[in-house]
């Protein structure tokens, strides 16, 4: 444990009194915790973007039946790249870069306990998503066959395919170097003090997610290098034809892709659970069984993959399995939700916009749950199964879920990083628009689903015209809505009301104790811990 | 600055760990592919079924009391340029007794192919109840300009299949193997 008045382990000694170099250089070379968590935030901003562009132009094809504005398989490109570009380029890493800044100020460590790392697996990034996007260009165009990678679909991909396949090998080898700095600086770096069970609960989350992390990228490395080697190689992993079998894919995906589905939604329970508290004026209710749930649902994330695939045919015993172990699932998820009301409960509550964004996660991340159960249902699945309701409940827990914790962890942050205020105002109107039009957009798809729309096709039946209206026009209100945060945070940065040390009246928390902005260098000596 | 390089010795120790099970998890997803396949053997999941004779042919009992429905079909892969269809759909059978049926194959393309048919079966759990001793699948076909071909499979329904399978799918899909063709 570091006691010692020296910064971080940059391999020599230097004035660690310095602020950050000038320019672009300072960007490109820094190995600070906090450039870095807001070169990963920024990014993630700037994927988001793109990956919304997408949905509206996969949204505007759908707003009517018929082929009007792209042609199939261009669509098709669009939802596997809105996909691949939300989950591994927007959610991702805002919650490291969220990790980046906050857990070192969390836990009193002067830094993330390998800094030169944290640097490289962030700049891999960029490069990752110049190549997945520059396959867009590619002829045969990008990857069209699901963000899922099926085989024999998948293979059919043009010129891109390799490209696609090594982005996401950097992209996960960024995952994974993140996950162990993560762990390295929880296990390592805390202050004096600071026991596992005093940290504050997104640390918590994010020391989970770590390992989560660690455990399935590269079983997705590995099945991805499979379709490489069946594709170029003259393997037959996936191959009927030479003994292999392509269902083996989905269990190998699944076996990532539910523990995945965790990375995602983890962190966004940590800012959740910091971020009540302060509004509801009460400790967060229930800290140990918190952290017991996080570590159960993680856990369980490794034995319900095959509910992605219930009608592959599976013996019986099989679907029951699967279906049960997904269901157990419900039970620590409603710990924390009920959790979180419990804090609310007779708390001096105020609504400000971290507020309204937290309080919207929970109702909204719950509904996204409850279609999950019925989801879980094997004899339903088979009638739900690649229809949009199943796009309306991952939507659900991604998006008012997800990324509504994003949302709430940056208005709730962002005057602690840039000494700033934000615009109250515009934060509310920037809630209310997307909180009414997230619903608008995805609550119709349930019904379609219901009815039988299946996913992933760019036409539909007539009698599913007027829900996917409705739908678009909630994409494009929830979609441009987006710009008011987008302004809300560039004059955050730029100016505004000098933002106290605490920002929160009930904030509490060791990030709290420091300066608004705080200092380039934070705990080079480590804090005393009560 | 003790505790500086001790915490740098933790730290690189974390890091040796960390990646060691990043490996590892590497390796298991290959571990996977033989470990599924065992699965599959054992419990038929993915209604794979022999693709070589049976072994030993040792004679079952008959049980003439049961009659199991026994339905063929016949697919070709992307770019197998065949035409191929089993000459009856399905068949009345006991358990235990041998039959032999026939698919038909000819070759549609203007040149010499080879080909390979994959079996499957429906339900998956009857597939370990499926035994051929004598199969068109279990080699590749060889096929000239044009030429046709009746191929025979022999085949019998083991007496333990689970009493409430009364009828047991056998799909073939045929691939070209001879060249990067699907």
């Amino acid at each position: 444990m570091s006691t010692a008045s020296h910064t971080t382990d940059h391999g020599h000694d230097h004035d660690h009194d310095h602020g950050p170099a000038r320019g672009l250089s300072r960007w490109i070379l820094t190995t600070n915790h906090k450039d870095i968590g807001t070169l990963y935030l920024l990014f993630s901003l700037a994927m988001f973007f793109v990956g919304g562009a997408m949905a509206l132009v996969i949204r505007a094809e759908l707003f009517e039946p018929g082929l009007q504005v792209v042609d199939p398989h261009f669509f098709n490109q669009m939802t596997t790249l809105h996909a691949l570009v939300m989950i591994f380029g927007a959610v991702m890493p805002a919650f490291v870069g969220l990790a980046n800044w906050l857990i070192p100020m969390m836990v009193g460590a002067p830094d993330m306990a390998l800094p030169r790392m944290n640097n490289w697996s962030f700049w891999i990034m960029p490069f990752a998503f110049t190549l997945l996007l520059s396959t867009l260009f590619m002829p045969g165009g990008g990857p069209a066959g699901g963000w899922t990678l099926y085989p024999p679909l998948v293979l059919q991909t043009g010129s891109a395919f390799p490209f696609v396949i090594l982005a996401v090998h950097m992209m996960g080898a960024s995952s994974i170097m993140g996950a162990i700095n993560i762990i390295a600086t929880i296990l390592n770096l805390r202050a004096p003090g600071m026991t596992l069970m005093k940290m504050p609960l997104f640390v918590w989350t994010w020391l989970i997610t770590a390992f989560l992390l660690i455990a399935v990228m590269p079983v997705l490395a590995g099945t991805v290098t499979m379709l490489l080697t069946d594709k170029f190689f003259g393997t037959s992993f996936f191959n009927a034809a030479g003994g292999g079998d392509p269902v083996m894919f989905q269990h190998i995906f699944w076996f990532f892709g539910h523990p995945e589905v965790y990375i995602m939604i983890l962190p966004a329970f940590g800012v959740i659970s910091q971020i009540i508290p302060t509004f509801a004026r009460k400790p967060l209710f229930g800290y140990a069984s918190m952290v017991y749930a996080t570590a159960s649902i993680a856990f369980l994330s490794f034995i319900v993959w095959a509910h992605h695939m219930f009608t592959v045919g599976m013996p019986l015993a099989g679907e029951l399995f699967f279906m049960y172990a997904t269901m157990l699932i419900a039970v620590p998820t409603g710990v924390k939700v009920f959790n979180w009301v419990s804090t609310m409960w007779r708390g001096a509550m105020t609504f400000e916009t971290p507020m309204l964004f937290a309080i919207a996660f929970v109702i909204l991340f719950t509904i996204g749950g409850f279609s999950g159960l019925m989801l879980a249902i094997a004899p339903a699945d088979f009638q739900y199964h690649d229809t949009y309701f199943v796009v309306a409940h991952f939507h659900y827990v991604l998006v008012p879920g997800a990324v509504f914790s994003i949302m709430a962890a940056a208005y709730y942050w962002l005057p602690k990083w840039t000494g700033h205020m934000y615009n109250e105002k515009l934060g509310k109107l920037h809630f209310w628009l997307s909180v009414i039009g997230v619903n608008v957009l995805f609550f119709p798809q349930h019904f379609l689903g219901l009815a039988g729309m299946p996913r992933r096709i760019p036409d539909y039946a007539l009698q599913f015209t007027e829900f996917n209206m409705v739908s678009t026009v909630g994409a494009f209100l929830f979609g441009f809505s987006q710009l008011f945060f987008l302004y809300n945070v560039i004059q955050t940065i730029r100016g505004g009301a000098k933002a106290t040390d605490q920002v929160w009246e009930g904030a509490e928390g060791l990030e709290w104790t420091l300066s608004s902005p705080p200092p380039y260098h934070t705990f080079t000596t480590a804090p005393e811990i009560k | 600055m003790g505790t500086r390089e001790a915490l740098a010795v933790a730290n690189r120790r974390m890091v040796r760990r960390l990646l060691l099970l990043t490996a590892a998890m590497f390796g298991f997803g290959f571990a996977l592919v033989p470990l599924y396949d065992v699965l599959c053997e054992i419990t038929g999941l993915n209604g794979k079924t022999n693709g070589r004779a049976v072994a030993a042919v040792e004679p079952m009992k008959i049980d003439e009391s049961r009659t199991v429905t026994v339905e063929f079909v016949a697919n070709l892969n992307v770019g197998a340029p065949w035409e191929f269809a089993p000459r009856v759909t399905r068949m009345q059978v006991h358990p235990g007794r041998f039959y032999q049926t026939h698919f038909l194959a000819k070759n549609l393309a203007n040149q010499p192919m080879t080909g390979q048919a994959i079996p499957s079966v429906a339900p998956g759990l009857a597939a370990s109840h499926f035994q051929k001793i004598e199969c068109f699948c279990f080699n590749r076909q060889r096929f000239q300009v044009g030429e046709g071909k009746e191929m025979p499979v022999t085949f019998r329904i083991d007496p333990d299949l689970p009493p409430d399978v009364r009828t047991v799918t056998l799909s073939y899909t045929f691939f070209r193997i001879d060249d990067a063709g699907g």
